[in-house]
């Protein structure tokens, strides 16, 4: 039984609670529209983030690896699992038998790579933490080609800054065609050791749930930065021209461009 | 009346009182994303390592808001899990006054917490750099004759009957100190594990706290801690004359008790 007297603390520290933040509930909603000028001020703190990180973490430092032990579950897919452009619908139909990886953009010599080429290369396998901004984690073991050698083999510009991956894959639907997916990386990540074009997880070929025929693994960001699905890889000196300009799909729809925290 | 709090204490006590506002409403809000907590290096879905999952469910046509703790389900509709918009029961981990913004919205989310995040470790360091030069640190070490007293001051406090002193006593100087030495400290700590970058950068700091995923449960227990924290500090202000405190922590003066002078 609850006597009269705690229900009414109760009922004070209940009405007391929601009082102290409830003049103020929705105040802050205005922060949630993008491009307003004090969500940008907020926004400066992960150009600031991005540099201390650059700074701290050293262009060759590694990700964690882990053991064999420690892959105790299968890889959770997430974002787009099965892409339905027909593009993509027959390329898995023959087991992307037919599938080629443009190179271009600000290198000396584009390539066109098949999968069989790519495998051909000298591979790198390794068991890192998958983490998603949403905030869960997973650990699984990647194989793939390091990005740095087809880079080597392209030959890339000297005033290219970034990498761009696009992707079969389309999220939601745009006001004329489906928004493809995209994402970007400056040269010290994309010529990091552990950044590898995956075709290989867990000692099996890539699925189409986690992204065949290949996947970029970028091991010091978060997981949507390593596109799935890859198309093309583009290597440019500015993002503007791809998507809406932020350098990815879900840096268009606020999410940070640098995704290392 | 006695000049009892420096103008650097003064500043970094409001300072911080508006990062951890602001670092808790949208910790909250990122929380949302994934209202699940585990404990080791990854988050288990093909095995259970969750200690704490909010969630919403349907009962016959009813929704309702399930927290789960150790196993142990608890009915939270309305509070936790399900909670009310407008009249109707939305699933969703916490209700709109506890976020920002309140809707769910992530990259917002995001955005103004990883600027506060910034905001309060910056002030802990100006705090903590003046405090060892104008003494202050010295102040909220409890000696051993504050240890002796405890127990008088515990059954004090009990009582309601708080002596205003130019010092601190000793259970002030305890409560400060673990949020100021331990609490604020490691949740930046915490947070920071949570990163892939800085796992890269301080891969040990992953082994002290035992995992990404249970640093992030430590970072919300952390949290619960500075909200229990807050909670008894408004208590204790305004039982122990709020216009008297509040006029210490703004203009620097005291009013001491005629026989402490």
């Amino acid at each position: 039984m609850m006597t009269r007297s705690e229900l009414t603390r109760r009922r004070f520290l209940t009405g007391a609670t929601i009082a102290s933040t409830a003049p103020l509930a929705g105040c802050f909603d205005f922060l949630g529209v993008r491009d307003n000028e004090i969500r940008d001020v907020l926004e400066t703190a992960n150009s600031l983030t991005y540099k201390v990180q650059r700074f701290l973490l050293g262009s060759d430092t590694l990700a964690r690896e882990f053991s064999e032990s420690e892959i105790r579950q299968p890889m959770r897919p997430n974002g787009s699992t099965n892409p339905r452009s027909p593009a993509y619908r027959a390329l898995a139909e023959a087991e992307f038998s037919d599938y080629r990886l443009p190179v271009d953009g600000l290198v000396e010599k584009p390539l066109s790579l098949s999968l069989n080429e790519l495998r051909n290369m000298p591979a790198r396998t390794q068991i890192t933490r998958h983490d998603c901004v949403e905030g869960w984690s997973c650990i699984a073991k990647w194989t793939g080609t390091p990005l740095a050698a087809v880079l080597d083999q392209a030959g890339v510009k000297p005033q290219a800054r970034f990498v761009v991956f696009e992707c079969f894959d389309s999220m939601g639907s745009g006001f004329l065609r489906p928004i493809e997916y995209y994402e970007s990386i400056d040269l010290t990540d994309a010529r990091h050791p552990q950044t590898i074009l995956a075709y290989g997880m867990n000692d099996k070929t890539l699925p189409i749930s986690n992204g065949a025929p290949l996947r970029v693994r970028i091991e010091r960001q978060l997981g949507y930065k390593m596109a799935k699905y890859i198309r093309t890889i583009r290597v440019t000196d500015t993002l503007d021209g791809y998507g809406r300009g932020g350098g990815g799909y879900w840096e268009d729809n606020g999410y940070e461009w640098f995704a290392g925290i | 009346m006695i000049y009892r709090q420096l103008l650097w204490t003064r500043i970094t006590h409001w300072a911080w009182t508006l990062c951890l506002f602001f670092l808790l409403l949208s910790g909250l809000q990122i929380f949302m994303a994934r209202p699940d907590l585990y404990i080791g290096q990854e988050s288990g879905f093909a095995y259970d390592n969750t200690i704490l999952s909010i969630g919403a469910f349907m009962d016959g046509a009813a929704m309702k808001g399930r927290t789960i703790l150790f196993g142990q389900a608890f009915d939270t509709t309305g509070w936790l899990g399900a909670v009310w918009e407008g009249d109707r029961l939305q699933p969703k981990s916490f209700p709109y006054w506890l976020t920002i913004p309140g809707y769910r919205d992530l990259a917002t989310g995001r955005v103004v917490h990883l600027f506060f995040a910034w905001g309060l470790a910056i002030t802990l360091l100006v705090w903590l750099v003046a405090s060892l030069i104008n003494r202050h640190v010295k102040e909220l070490l409890p000696t051993g004759a504050d240890i002796r007293h405890l127990p008088r001051e515990a059954a004090n406090h009990a009582r309601l009957r708080f002596s205003r002193e130019a010092r601190y006593n000793a259970l002030q100087k305890l409560s400060y100190a673990s949020v100021l030495f331990i609490a604020l400290p490691l949740i930046i700590a915490t947070g920071l594990t949570m990163s892939p970058g800085v796992n890269a950068v301080a891969p040990w700091m992953l082994d002290v706290f035992g995992g990404r995923q249970t640093a992030r449960t430590i970072h919300f227990v952390l949290m619960l801690y500075l909200v229990l924290f807050f909670v008894v500090h408004m208590v204790m202000v305004v039982l122990a004359g709020p216009i008297n405190e509040l006029r210490s922590m703004i203009t620097g003066w005291y009013r001491t008790d005629p026989e402490s002078e």
